[in-house]
């Protein structure tokens, strides 16, 4: 294993004190518990809205702390989830008297964590609402597994929530655009070849020259199927016809994409994905009327990429333009 | 033979040398079936529970399991911290106001802390996840309380329950936690949250034989 790092158990930690000196117009650091917030929070009347996860998908969550998307986020270790103290101290510490919305992403310790958390928050009177991020149309038998799990969409949901709580909503109807943006986001993902945890040493799984892994989590979570490579049209197809089937997407729908790169892949071939991608929806008459292409929820050095398309409305659009600024989405300021 | 506040403490910062010496295994067996990172967490959070009762020594039995379940919500993460923590927490909430505990007690603690990670992780026998290895071993436990046993043997009896239980969750498919992503491809792997409740219970039985 070749790193950037001095020693594993230290390396969530020194990377956020480079994050926090790197953003410091935008947000800081608090180091016991952990959490980033924006440098002005909390602010008046406005609710205040958090995430977190593991480390190791960076720039989410801590990359959209910032004016008109989240107000902080948690991280945890590399690839767990933060713990319910992170998340109450953040709570506290944007809540504007508005209430606060957690969008968690539906994993196990996730869930369990943020949900202990809003328990302790709410035992100090703070009102707190949870949005459960499950767009991953790889898991197909979500009855008997933990369910879908949370991937792309928690972007966009972060991106259009931050802008509503902006914008003064109230606490129910940004945990509603929430659900909505949720309900309406479906992404898949897929890997070249595994990241490797610090304290792990090794590579999450194993992939052989000419494999991938199609459907992939992002902590290495396998997807549908294991599959010979093929060229990128083929593997856009695959990834884009099992996400329009899903919810579905049809002719004239009109859909913000995310072409999302896993950490190790370049923006070159994010770019020619994109192509393919937007190709293959002209065709389904699908119209892309926003899009990403870039390294947004990644999962350490792990080369492939996801997709995320939004059925959105005049209304998610619009939200959807506001203005953000944060290390990582800046637009309209 | 009765549990005191002190064994109760030899046994907890036991499992700080228990998790740190199957802190490998532990995280072989979830990069097989997981994320690779429960021997990393479990080491960490018992690390951090010998510091804080060496540190902050607790008053009574209840306080002993208090901090304990704080301790291990703040420092373990995932899905263990919470999981762990709960059963910490109930296990002290079933001892409240006792200064030592009696076999009885212990199957009691043991029962109310299984009970506590059931409604916190919803996860039923057979789902591949720590309840395959507590719950049989506290159904053993009982048993061999109704049957008369001593606390020593209660807790052999829940030891081998528990091992068995673990072992029993290799041919399982997972239906909870990350390795239920894994659907078939789950089987044949040994749970590691079932592997690291066996090794607290068995910590248990070997600290307070002693």
């Amino acid at each position: 294993m070749k790193k950037l790092i001095n020693d594993p158990r230290d390396a969530v930690r020194e990377s956020l004190a480079g994050f926090a000196a790197a953003h410091a117009d935008v947000l800081k650091v608090c180091f016991d518990p952990v959490y980033v917030v924006r440098v002005d929070a909390p602010l008046a009347g406005k609710v205040g809205v958090i995430s977190g996860g593991g480390s190791g998908h960076e720039p989410m969550h801590g990359g959209f702390v910032g004016k008109g998307m989240l107000d902080a986020a948690c991280p945890g270790q590399v690839f767990t989830s933060p713990t319910p103290d992170q998340m109450e101290a953040a709570t506290c510490a944007v809540h504007g008297g508005a209430g606060v919305l957690h969008i968690v992403k539906n994993y196990t310790g996730d869930i369990m964590n943020f949900e202990m958390a809003a328990e302790l928050c709410q035992a100090r009177g703070i009102e707190v609402q949870a949005v459960i991020v499950n767009d991953d149309v790889a898991v197909e038998n979500s009855l008997y597994t933990a369910g879908r799990r949370g991937v792309g969409t928690t972007v966009l949901a972060e991106k259009i929530c931050g802008a509503a709580a902006a914008r003064g909503y109230d606490l129910a109807r940004v945990a509603a655009l929430g659900w909505k943006v949720n309900g309406n986001g479906r992404s898949m993902g897929m890997a070249l070849s595994p990241g490797t945890v610090p304290a792990a040493g090794k590579p999450g799984f194993t992939l052989g020259e000419d494999e991938i892994e199609m459907g992939i989590g992002i902590h290495g979570e396998p997807g549908r199927q294991r599959m010979a490579l093929q060229p990128a049209r083929e593997l856009t197809a695959h990834m884009a016809d099992a996400i329009v089937a899903d919810l579905p997407f049809g002719a004239d729908d009109c859909v913000i994409a995310m072409v999302n790169g896993m950490g190790g892949t370049p923006l070159m071939e994010l770019y020619l994905v994109y192509a393919e991608l937007e190709q293959l929806l002209r065709a389904r008459q699908i119209a892309i009327a926003r899009r990403l292409v870039g390294n947004y929820i990644t999962s350490l050095e792990m080369a492939g990429c996801s997709i995320t398309l939004l059925k959105a409305d005049d209304e998610l659009l619009s939200l959807w333009d506001d203005p953000v600024l944060t290390p990582a989405l800046r637009w309209g300021i | 033979m009765a549990v005191s506040r002190e064994d109760l403490v030899h046994w907890l910062t036991a499992l700080a040398q228990v998790f740190a010496e199957n802190r490998q295994q532990l995280t072989e067996l979830d990069l097989a079936i997981g994320d690779a990172d429960h021997g990393i967490n479990m080491d960490r959070g018992f690390t951090a529970v010998q510091a804080e009762l060496s540190a902050h020594p607790p008053a009574d039995l209840r306080a002993v399991f208090q901090d304990v379940a704080a301790v291990l919500i703040r420092s373990v993460g995932g899905a263990a911290g919470p999981l762990y923590g709960t059963f910490f927490l109930r296990a002290g909430t079933a001892c409240s106001g006792k200064s030592e505990l009696a076999a009885a007690d212990v199957v009691a603690l043991f029962g109310a802390g299984i009970e506590g990670v059931q409604q916190r992780g919803k996860a039923v026998a057979g789902d591949k996840t720590m309840v395959d290895a507590l719950l049989p071993a506290v159904n053993s436990m009982r048993r061999a309380l109704e049957e008369g046993s001593s606390l020593a043997g209660i807790l052999d009896q829940g030891v081998v329950a528990a091992e068995a239980g673990m072992l029993a969750t290799i041919p399982m498919q997972a239906r909870k936690g990350r390795a239920s992503y894994l659907g078939a491809r789950s089987i044949g792997h040994q749970d590691p949250g079932a592997t690291s409740s066996y090794l607290l219970l068995k910590a248990a039985a070997e600290t307070w034989r002693a």
